[in-house]
């Protein structure tokens, strides 16, 4: 007999459901105060509560589309960037040793240099999740495009295309590998970082509601948003599978 | 179809002062070991490296032309075919990058995959498909465009020794068949001795000799050559007696069992490494084993070559691996049993 756990659709469920009925029976027992620690069937009391009144939503709205104008300045800068640094070499020794100067710099510590230089307002999120999605897909670009076999592209020069007909034709499209790599890292780290830079700094989103529940002592909407942020990492994370598998097909 | 001229060819790495000219519809064999700067002249005919010298195409240099003017149809020794495109999209990519209209480019790539057996494969990926089948795509690839030139880079290297042969007569065909000018690199004399055409030796960058196969095995230029080649041991010899395929013939007194055809046999060529070695007289095998002395070995990258004394006038050149050398530990002046396959005898009018 096949056990319900090696099956490839659903298996993933039975731990996830043993977690939420292990969590709901000790929230129960009365072993810790309910304000600490509600049982799940509060916990999505709250978010159904939260939603219907908009606050889950207007919040989730501010940090998504934070992310999501970070992230798309990133990986296009990254991108652009990124194919030049690997194609021509001249670029690549300019650019580099600024590059690993200012990459190892964790992104939150440009926080404060932010606040004083543009105020807090919408371009402060946008341009932490900018600086912490351009250098992974920066990198990753980069090497994508170093690890073409340059065979590659004599053949499509003899075959008589122009060097950058060569570049578009072949090196780009099997760099996009390693590039969708560096955007599924980075989409990760951008939600790490909007989060941490609303708690800090931001009045409205994900993270600004995680802190004022801290101050409010609602762990009920706590445990909310940090099931929102699984999601949606998550959902980010499988929608660039689900594109890389759509354009990567040949592999 | 196009006549090719190379004058004082030389490249930093390796080429030196390369002068060859290759008819028109021409089949030429290039042959070297590895390392002798084959692909490196490939690559120069087909402007994908710097040299210096000149390189013409029916009597017009081609020196300024960027390789995608060049009309080369270059087969790479692993074929390097684009892995995010189908078959037909690699065949057509030198079509589609000329701006061909639709139509035509359908048609033409329809032709060639025809032609080369493949157009069932058309729709897969290069990750799909065998060593033989990846071959015959890189080459529809190179013909796509009509090249002036053909470049084969090693062709039957990538293939497994059964479609090796097989390939190589189809290929020889084929190329005979379009009547485009080719150049045929290779390291191994085999491909050379059936193909019956014009073989260049090239070794250390230097192109040391052209001509007919059978004219460079009788007279080759120098040591290296026929070092190269495997010719020395390359005795005189009269025939004695004929028996059906085979003819027994005296070696500066010796008796030796070699294949006959019909033809005279005026020398033999015995390859160094195709003459086994033992301590005792082989019991299975009676023709052609001879007793000679070890007088000297010496060794080689990967090999041990061994003088073995026979009589006073003929010495054998023997080629050993080098583990098998040390495996048998053997000893100079001591006492070895020579075996030649009759079939492994080369012989020349």
């Amino acid at each position: 007999m096949k056990s319900v756990i090696s099956d490839e659709r659903f298996g993933w469920l039975i731990p996830i459901l043993i977690l939420i009925f292990s969590w709901e029976a000790i929230a129960r027992a009365n072993i810790f105060p309910e304000y600490l620690f509600p049982p799940f069937s509060k916990v999505i009391s709250t978010g159904y509560f939260l939603a219907e009144n908009g606050v889950l939503l207007s919040n989730l709205e501010a940090s998504l589309l934070r992310v999501l104008a970070g992230l798309v300045l990133g990986s296009v800068t990254g991108v652009g960037l990124g194919m030049l640094m690997g194609y021509k070499d001249r670029v690549y020794r300019m650019l580099h040793p600024i590059f690993s100067l200012l990459m190892p710099i964790p992104v939150l510590g440009w926080l404060p240099l932010f606040i004083l230089w543009i105020g807090i307002n919408e371009a402060l999120p946008i341009l932490l999740v900018f600086i912490c999605s351009f250098f992974p897909v920066l990198y990753n670009t980069i090497s994508g495009i170093k690890s073409v076999d340059r065979g590659y592209v004599e053949i499509a020069r003899s075959l008589g295309a122009s060097g950058r007909r060569a570049f578009l034709d072949i090196v780009f499209p099997l760099a996009l590998q390693n590039i969708f790599t560096g955007m599924r890292l980075e989409s990760g780290m951008a939600w790490r970082t909007i989060v941490a830079a609303e708690m800090i700094a931001i009045p409205i989103g994900i993270g600004a509601l995680l802190i004022n529940s801290q101050y409010l002592i609602r762990v009920d909407v706590i445990m909310v948003c940090l099931g929102v942020l699984a999601v949606m990492t998550l959902l980010f994370e499988k929608i660039l599978l689900w594109l890389e598998r759509k354009i990567v097909k040949w592999r | 179809m196009t006549k090719i001229q190379l004058h004082n060819v030389s490249n930093k790495y390796i080429l030196k002062s390369v002068n060859l000219t290759i008819a028109s519809k021409e089949l030429f064999m290039l042959i070297g070991p590895s390392g002798a700067g084959k692909t490196t002249l490939l690559k120069a005919i087909a402007g994908l490296v710097s040299y210096t010298g000149n390189i013409f195409f029916d009597d017009e240099s081609i020196d300024n032309t960027p390789p995608e003017d060049r009309e080369v149809g270059y087969v790479p020794q692993d074929f390097m075919l684009f892995p995010h495109m189908t078959v037909e999209e690699n065949v057509a990519y030198g079509l589609k990058v000329r701006r061909i209209p639709r139509l035509e480019i359908d048609r033409r790539v329809r032709e060639l995959l025809e032609v080369m057996e493949i157009y069932e494969l058309r729709k897969r990926y290069p990750k799909d498909l065998s060593g033989g089948e990846k071959q015959r795509v890189a080459i529809a690839r190179a013909l796509a465009i009509n090249p002036r030139v053909l470049l084969l880079d090693e062709p039957l290297s990538n293939l497994d020794p059964r479609t090796s042969k097989y390939v190589k007569e189809w290929l020889r065909y084929i190329v005979r068949k379009l009547g485009v000018t080719t150049i045929w690199v290779t390291h191994d004399i085999n491909e050379v001795e059936e193909a019956n055409c014009k073989v260049g030796v090239i070794i250390e960058g230097m192109l040391e000799q052209t001509g007919h196969y059978h004219e460079i095995l009788s007279f080759p230029k120098n040591n290296k050559i026929s070092e190269f080649l495997g010719l020395s041991n390359t005795f005189k010899c009269n025939i004695i007696d004929v028996k059906g395929p085979f003819a027994e013939v005296d070696v500066n007194g010796l008796r030796m069992v070699v294949p006959y055809d019909g033809g005279k046999i005026g020398k033999i060529i015995i390859h160094p490494h195709d003459i086994q070695i033992s301590r005792e007289k082989p019991l299975t095998f009676t023709v052609n084993t001879y007793e000679g002395i070890l007088e000297e070995a010496v060794n080689k990258k990967y090999s041990t070559c061994l003088k073995v004394k026979v009589n006073e006038n003929i010495v054998f050149n023997v080629e050993l691996p080098e583990d098998v050398y040390r495996l048998m530990n053997l000893k100079i002046s001591e006492k070895l049993y020579l075996t030649i396959r009759p079939r492994s005898i080369k012989t020349l009018p």
